[in-house]
Formats: structure tokens, C-alpha cells, sequence
């Protein structure tokens, strides 16, 4: 009697190609939805998926990305003296942005697929959003092979080691930048690296408003930052942060769709609002609070980075306490570190360090609340 | 409302009977049983089922070819053998169905045209001691679950309390003040002999007339209709929590109704009104069956000549995935059908409107149709991934617990966080709303299983 055996597909556990499994589900349930049922437990599932969470999340960077592409050529080409139209500005921008997404991509992916491979799991879709922040937080002219490096330091020893997306206690992106600025400080800071000069044009100053801020409201005003141009965004800095209105348009998707915790947002803009405010009566500067909103990575850094599930408290009550030491330290880092006045790469990062300790008081108190209740029988 | 209940040596404790539940979640899938009773059911063969309860391991009582009554006993419990299930009507052991590893799954028997049944003797016996007695004999006494852990309750023991929900909230759950509205007088004996044990307390739905005037108990008034309001252990964290080496006991409608009935008239009677419902269900109403009744019973109500259907026992959030060979189980008072979702959506995720699709989050465009039904299936609609979203949890959960907590304490076989994050409170069922809404699709209801399955072995 003939015997039927099922061969496995070429890329099932067994098949020729089965050691690309993880990569080849990977593609498959991009394009379609997989056919698993529930197996145990609740037997119908909500159609909410990680992947929609996280793609949420690209969409709401898009009008950052796009409007940084746009500043990138628009802050070139002022500094150059020479003003083309809109869509050449946004095109050259285009252009020195792209790589960077192809590096950030091609890296970070390339490990997210090996170690999903490795570990013979399906590939987390986390590095979407990672990847898609990475350059917008760094200096358009950061060299592509220090990029790559960043990249990889932040994936592989900021998640994977931990066990991939929803197990890393720092925001993978955010430490990609810090490994930049800790690394290669020369590339990251001072007023030369955000705008791409022309090779032989003239010194150009691309100082961001943060460079003024030991300086004062004068020296800010002088070089001709006002609330509103930091507001609108036309000013020098990374890709994706200068422009506070790209910012709030992506706060509204986060918010609406309930992607990011309006409670870390609200009180992380309370944090800084409250230092600044201090740092205005004690006279540590005269740049009114409310200018620390729209100044550097604070927007952006609020609205994307500090709201991230994985690495921000987990409880309501954490929440309101991880976001406000946010907001608050940021600004303190401004007020009294001229030297390196972005605080909120470093502000973020610390407080992911202590979001597990703010949680842990927050449930111990809950707990022994809990002790206390009593019976109404 | 506020009333003053207790009076004591010059002290006056006022307390609120009515507990306002404001989380939760309603799914709205569609398929619900229409209020009207289609006959009776009546099935050749009606199974026995040890597994339908928690902690209880079968000794066999009866061989192939025996003669039953309902009533007679069927299976002992090994550890405690005055703990026995009896058969639900009269007839011939046909079979005794054994799985892997030779495990007891149920007993078959062939029913009688005409169902005798054993005499117990009618009359609400005096004392605790006669109603736990009863209870034991009848066989219904595995039908009170003790908390924590929802295991058989322990006859030797007194629990701080035993609660009874007298509505379900879960979706397409049967409306109990439809399906007990001739049992009221038989529950009302069964809640006064409970009460002889310990405190009795009734839990009614706001607006509920059936149930409000039940009496020798504590009455309490749940407002908030979504899911889990009427879910035992949510109205017990509320009420009577409990701590580290208190037990309650909980007890539902369709056993309470069951036991009325012994009371009244000497006989074990477990017939109950059954809510055949789901989005598969062809005319989705209720039939009066018995427990252990098979699902090929219910043929009305399907057809799966085309498609796949899948059979739960229960509600779609905690039911046990039955198939059309198995039957229903001993606490079911509902039948869902499902269609299994196998087939694969082009892009699901990326497509901007997916109105076939129900979503809670807005995310997804349900909100804009927030009365249509959905005809959902078994699709998990997404791969397993580790836990992201942290608020998504909290908001279908009435109870002061920390879900994701609790759930990774269990993962991590962690006694003392699990004893931190209140595993004494909550059963897998309590955490059903968590599982469905969770993005990350895991089965969170089997890890709190396991988890409760390591407390009991670490405790006992």
C-alpha cells in the first residue's frame, strides 16, 4: 500500500528552507493575516494586533519625517544664501535623509531577523518604530558607518539581550543616540553639525536654540529665534524635532487611538513647565517656561519617546510620576548644564532606568491598600 | 442608597448595598438566543463529566451495563470519597470514556424513555451538618466552588461566606431572570439552607426584579451592566475580599435552582433552560436540556456541511471548546457556535477599515458603529508577542489588581509576587476580558491556570 506523507513546505519547520522559518512568517503574515484560531481561553480575540500598534505609531512620525526632510534642505540652502523652491528643498532633504532610513533599516532589521531566527521565534515588529525614530533624532550629517554601529549597539544590547521588544527596559532608539553622543561627541554636538554644508561655502552657523540657553533671552532673540519659529519648526536640529506642529500632529494619532498615554504627555509638559517656571524665579535663566516646550528634543521626545509602553511605568499612578521627572528633569539638565543643554535624551533614559522602581512603589502601596480593605458583609 | 444594617453595642456601621462597577467591556458579537423556550431536548445518552470540576479525581462507582436512577452515584472523589458525582437521569452505563494516559473523561448513559429518580427526601433540613449532608449525597455538592482557586469546596470547612451572582454579563450569557422565573421559590429554599452554613450573599443586577427579594441573605445591588460586573469574583472583591487563608464559597443560579428543586420535591432534577446562541447559531433560542447532554443534540441549531463550526460549553470568553462529538458541561446553561477563522485576510492589519472586524481600541474604526453585532470568529488576528501595551488591561477590569503583574508572576511561577498581586482573588475566568483584548495574544487565561495549579500544589 502506498503510503501519503506530508512533506513540510519549503520553508516549514523540516523543509528545505526551514531555517529561514521565522524570516519567511515574517513576510507571510506581513502581507496576510495568519490563519491560527485560539486554542485555549477566550475563544474570539479582538482584531487589534501589534503590528496595527506599531505601524500606528510610523504614521504618526510621517509628518515630523517629512517635514525634517523638508527643514534639512530648507536650513541648507538658507544657510548657503541660496533659496530654491519647495520641492528641491524637500528633495535635497529627501535625498540626505534617505540613507539614514536605509542604514537604520537594513542593520537594525537584519539583526531583529537573525535573532528572531536564532531564537526560532517570529519577528517582533518593535523595530518598525525604532527604526523609523533612529533618524530622526540624530544630526542629518552623522557618518553612515557610525549610524550602523549605533544601530546595532542599541538593538543587540538594548533589546534583543533582553529578550526582544516588550522585554528592554531603555528605548532602543533613544539609546542609539546616546552611544553617538557618548561615543563620537564631536559628531553630536556643538553648533557645526546640524546643517550640511557646502564643501567651500562660507561658515555657516547652524547652533540650535539650545546652544543660546546659558546665554539668555537676548542671545536667543539675537540670533533669531522667536516662539514661533521654534514653534513652526524652521530651525536648525534633528531631522524630526524641530517642528512642534509635525509634533502635535502625531500627538493627536497617539492620542486618539490611545497608542500613547495622554497621562505621561500631560505630565511630563507639567514637569518642565513647573522647572522652568522655578528656574524664572530664582534667576537661573530669563527664557519664560513656556519656551522649554517647543526648544530641542522636547516635543519630540515627550510625544514618542517617553510614551513608549514597553519602557515607561507600566501604572496609571507610575505613569503621572515617570512623565513629570521627565518633563522636570529635562529641564534642569537645560538650566544648569549649558555646556550639553539637551537634557532630554538623558532625562528619558534615566527615567526608563527608574520606571521599574516607580512602579514597584506604586503596586507595594496598592498591595497594602489592598491588606486594608474591608469587608462590607 | 444607603442603608443602616447592623446595629451593635451602640455602634451604627452604615454601609452602601450597592456597588458601582464602571470598567468593563461589552463584546458585541451577534447570535443572541431570542426569549423564547424551543421544547426540550432529549438526548439517548448523557455524559458525566469529572472534568467539568476542579480538583475532583474519579474513582470509578459503576461498571459498563449498570443500572442508574438520577441520582445514583457514578464517581467518588479519591481524596475525599464522600464527594460524588451522580448521574443526572436514569439509565444503563454505556461506556466510560478514557484519554491519554488512561485519564477518566466521562461516563456515558444510555437514557431511559421514562427518567426514575432516587428519593432524597424533601424539606429544608435543620442544620448546616443536614445540608452539607444532603448536598454531599445528591451529588450537588461539587457544584460549590471555594475560592481561592475554584476548586470543589471542602466539606470539613466553613468558608467567611458564600456568594451568589444572579446575573451574567458575559456576551450572549443567558438572561437568568428569563430562565429561573418559575425556579424563584425553589432558589429561595436553597439560598436559606445555604445560609446555615454561612452568611449568604445574593449579588442582583440593577433593575432586576427576580431575584431583589430573595431573603436570609445579604442582597447586593451591581450597578454597571458591562462584563465582569456580574462575574462572582469582581462582586467578591468588592464586597467580601480575600486575604491569605479566608475562603468563600460561590455557588451558581443553575446549581442553586438544581438544589431548590432536591428541597422541594426529594429529587435530583438538573435540567436547566439552555441559551444556544452565537454568530453560527441558526435561530438562536433557548431549549431545556440536561447537563451532559451531546452537542449532536442540538443539530436545530446548525449546520456545518460547509464550513467549520466550532461548539463552546459556556460563553465565547471562558467556554470550553466542546466539538460536536462532546457534551455539555455540568455548569453550562449556554451553547455558543463559532466559525473557525482559518481563512487569511489580504493585508488585515495594514487596511485602513476593517468594518467587519471589531476592535475596542480606536485603532480600528469599530467606534463608529457602536451598536452593530459582529459576526466574529476564532481568528486570533495576530501572532504572540510579549506583553507592550500596559493601560489596555485596566480598563476591562473592575478589581484593584495589576493584571500584567499579576499575569508575569504567574509566568514566572513567583509565589510571593503572585500572593502580592492577588491570585487569591481572581480565577482565569475574571481575566477572560484581558485575554481578549490583549494586542499581544496571549492566552492569559491559561497562564493564571497555571499559576492557581502552583499555588495549590505549593500551599497545600
Amino acid at each position: 500500500m502506498e503510503e501519503k506523507t506530508v512533506k513540510p513546505g519549503l520553508f516549514e519547520k523540516g523543509g528545505r528552507l526551514g531555517w529561514l522559518h521565522s524570516t519567511w512568517d515574517a513576510f507571510d503574515t506581513f502581507l496576510r493575516v495568519p490563519s491560527t484560531v485560539t486554542s485555549k481561553g477566550a475563544h474570539v480575540r479582538d482584531s487589534l494586533d501589534i503590528k496595527r500598534v506599531m505601524i500606528l505609531v510610523v504614521i504618526a512620525l510621517v509628518p515630523a519625517a517629512l517635514f525634517g526632510m523638508w527643514n534639512v534642505g530648507y536650513q541648507h540652502h538658507l544657510a548657503v544664501g541660496d533659496l530654491p523652491g519647495f520641492w528641491n528643498q524637500f528633495l535635497w532633504g529627501l535625498v540626505k535623509v534617505l540613507p539614514l532610513y536605509i542604514v537604520s533599516y537594513l542593520v537594525g532589521l537584519g539583526i531583529e531577523f537573525t535573532s528572531a531566527q536564532i531564537k526560532g521565534e517570529e519577528v517582533n515588529e518593535g523595530y518598525l518604530v525604532t527604526g523609523f525614530l533612529i533618524p530622526l533624532i540624530v544630526p542629518v550629517d552623522v557618518p553612515l558607518w557610525m549610524l550602523a554601529i549605533a544601530v546595532a549597539f542599541a538593538v543587540i544590547f538594548g533589546k534583543e539581550v533582553f529578550g526582544g521588544t516588550g522585554m528592554n527596559f531603555l528605548n532602543p532608539a533613544l539609546l542609539s543616540r546616546a552611544f553617538l553622543f557618548f561615543s563620537y561627541p564631536s559628531q553630536m554636538s556643538g553648533s557645526m553639525v546640524w546643517i550640511k554644508p557646502r564643501i567651500g561655502a562660507d561658515a555657516i552657523t547652524g547652533a540650535t536654540p539650545l546652544s543660546y540657553m546659558g546665554d539668555g533671552m537676548q542671545a536667543l532673540s539675537d540670533n533669531g529665534f522667536t516662539f514661533w519659529n521654534m514653534f513652526a519648526g524652521t530651525i536648525p536640529g534633528s531631522v524630526g524635532e524641530t517642528s512642534v506642529i509635525a509634533i502635535l500632529l502625531g500627538a493627536c494619532i497617539l492620542l486618539w487611538t490611545g497608542v500613547a498615554s495622554w497621562k505621561v504627555m500631560v505630565s511630563s509638559v507639567a514637569g518642565a513647565l513647573l522647572v522652568g517656571w522655578i528656574g524664572n524665579l530664582c534667576g537661573a535663566t530669563d527664557i519664560p517656561a513656556y519656551y522649554q516646550l517647543v526648544m530641542g528634543g522636547f516635543a519630540f521626545g515627550t510625544v514618542f519617546m517617553a510614551t513608549d509602553p514597553v519602557t515607561s511605568a507600566q501604572t496609571e499612578t507610575g505613569k503621572w510620576i515617570y512623565g513629570f521627572l521627565v518633563g522636570a528633569l529635562c529641564v534642569t539638565v537645560r538650566l544648569f548644564n549649558p555646556g550639553y543643554a539637551e537634557g532630554m535624551m538623558l532625562a528619558i533614559l534615566l527615567m526608563n532606568t527608574f520606571a521599574p522602581l516607580i512602579d514597584h512603589c506604586v503596586t507595594s502601596s496598592a498591595t497594602k491598600r489592598r491588606a486594608k480593605k474591608v469587608s462590607l458583609v | 442608597m444607603w442603608a443602616i444594617t447592623e446595629i451593635s453595642s451602640n455602634t451604627i456601621i452604615i454601609m452602601s448595598n450597592i456597588i458601582d462597577l464602571k470598567k468593563g467591556l461589552d463584546i458585541p458579537i451577534s447570535g443572541e438566543a431570542a426569549l423564547e423556550a424551543k421544547g426540550t431536548v432529549v438526548p439517548d445518552i448523557v455524559a458525566v463529566k469529572p472534568t467539568d470540576f476542579k480538583g475532583f479525581t474519579p474513582r470509578l462507582l459503576v461498571k459498563e451495563g449498570d443500572r442508574v436512577l438520577a441520582g445514583s452515584p457514578v464517581l467518588a472523589d479519591k481524596r475525599n470519597p464522600d464527594i460524588i458525582l451522580t448521574s443526572p437521569v436514569s439509565g444503563t452505563v454505556q461506556e466510560v470514556v478514557r484519554g491519554d494516559k488512561r485519564k477518566l473523561l466521562a461516563i456515558l448513559v444510555k437514557t431511559d424513555t421514562v427518567s426514575e429518580a432516587v428519593d432524597f427526601g424533601s424539606g429544608i433540613p435543620s442544620d448546616a451538618e443536614g445540608v452539607k449532608a444532603l448536598l454531599l449525597r445528591s451529588g450537588l455538592w461539587p457544584s460549590i466552588v471555594q475560592r481561592p482557586y475554584g476548586t470543589i469546596a471542602d466539606p470539613a470547612s466553613t468558608p467567611k461566606s458564600i456568594f451568589i451572582s444572579t446575573f451574567s454579563t458575559a456576551p450572549l450569557s443567558a438572561d437568568t431572570e428569563f430562565v429561573f422565573k418559575d425556579d424563584i421559590e425553589a432558589i429561595q429554599d436553597a439560598v436559606t439552607s445555604l445560609a446555615k452554613i454561612a452568611k449568604v450573599v445574593v449579588c442582583v443586577k440593577e433593575g432586576g426584579k427576580l431575584f431583589a427579594k430573595l431573603e436570609n441573605a445579604k442582597v447586593f445591588t451591581i450597578r454597571g451592566k458591562k462584563h465582569p460586573a456580574g462575574n462572582v469574583g469582581v462582586q467578591i472583591s468588592h464586597i467580601d475580599p480575600i486575604k491569605k487563608g479566608e475562603t468563600v464559597w460561590t455557588v451558581s443560579p443553575v446549581a442553586l435552582a438544581a438544589f431548590g428543586r432536591l428541597l422541594r420535591t426529594g429529587k435530583l432534577s438538573l435540567a436547566r433552560k439552555v441559551a444556544v446562541t452565537g454568530p453560527a447559531a441558526i435561530a438562536p433560542a433557548y431549549v431545556e436540556a440536561l447537563p451532559g447532554t451531546p452537542v449532536k443534540a442540538f443539530k436545530a441549531f446548525y449546520d456545518n456541511t460547509t464550513e467549520e463550526l466550532r461548539f463552546v460549553g459556556g460563553d465565547v470568553l471562558t467556554g470550553e471548546n466542546l466539538g460536536e462529538e462532546g457534551f455539555l458541561g455540568f455548569f453550562d446553561n449556554q451553547l455558543t457556535l463559532l466559525r473557525e477563522g482559518r481563512e487569511r485576510e489580504l493585508l488585515g492589519w495594514a487596511k485602513p477599515f476593517r468594518f467587519n472586524q471589531f476592535s475596542t481600541s480606536k485603532a480600528y474604526f469599530s467606534w463608529l458603529l457602536p451598536k452593530k453585532k459582529y459576526k466574529m470568529d476564532t481568528n486570533t488576528h495576530g501572532g504572540v508577542r510579549a506583553f507592550v501595551c500596559s493601560d489596555v488591561y485596566g480598563k476591562v477590569l473592575p478589581m484593584d489588581i495589576f493584571p500584567v503583574y499579576l499575569i508575569k508572576a504567574c509566568l514566572a511561577g513567583d509565589i510571593d509576587k503572585m500572593e502580592q498581586f492577588g491570585i487569591y482573588e481572581v480565577l482565569p475566568e475574571d481575566l477572560a476580558l484581558c485575554e481578549f483584548v490583549d494586542p499581544s495574544k496571549n492566552d492569559i487565561q491559561a497562564i493564571i491556570s497555571d499559576g492557581i495549579d502552583l499555588m495549590i500544589k505549593e500551599m497545600a
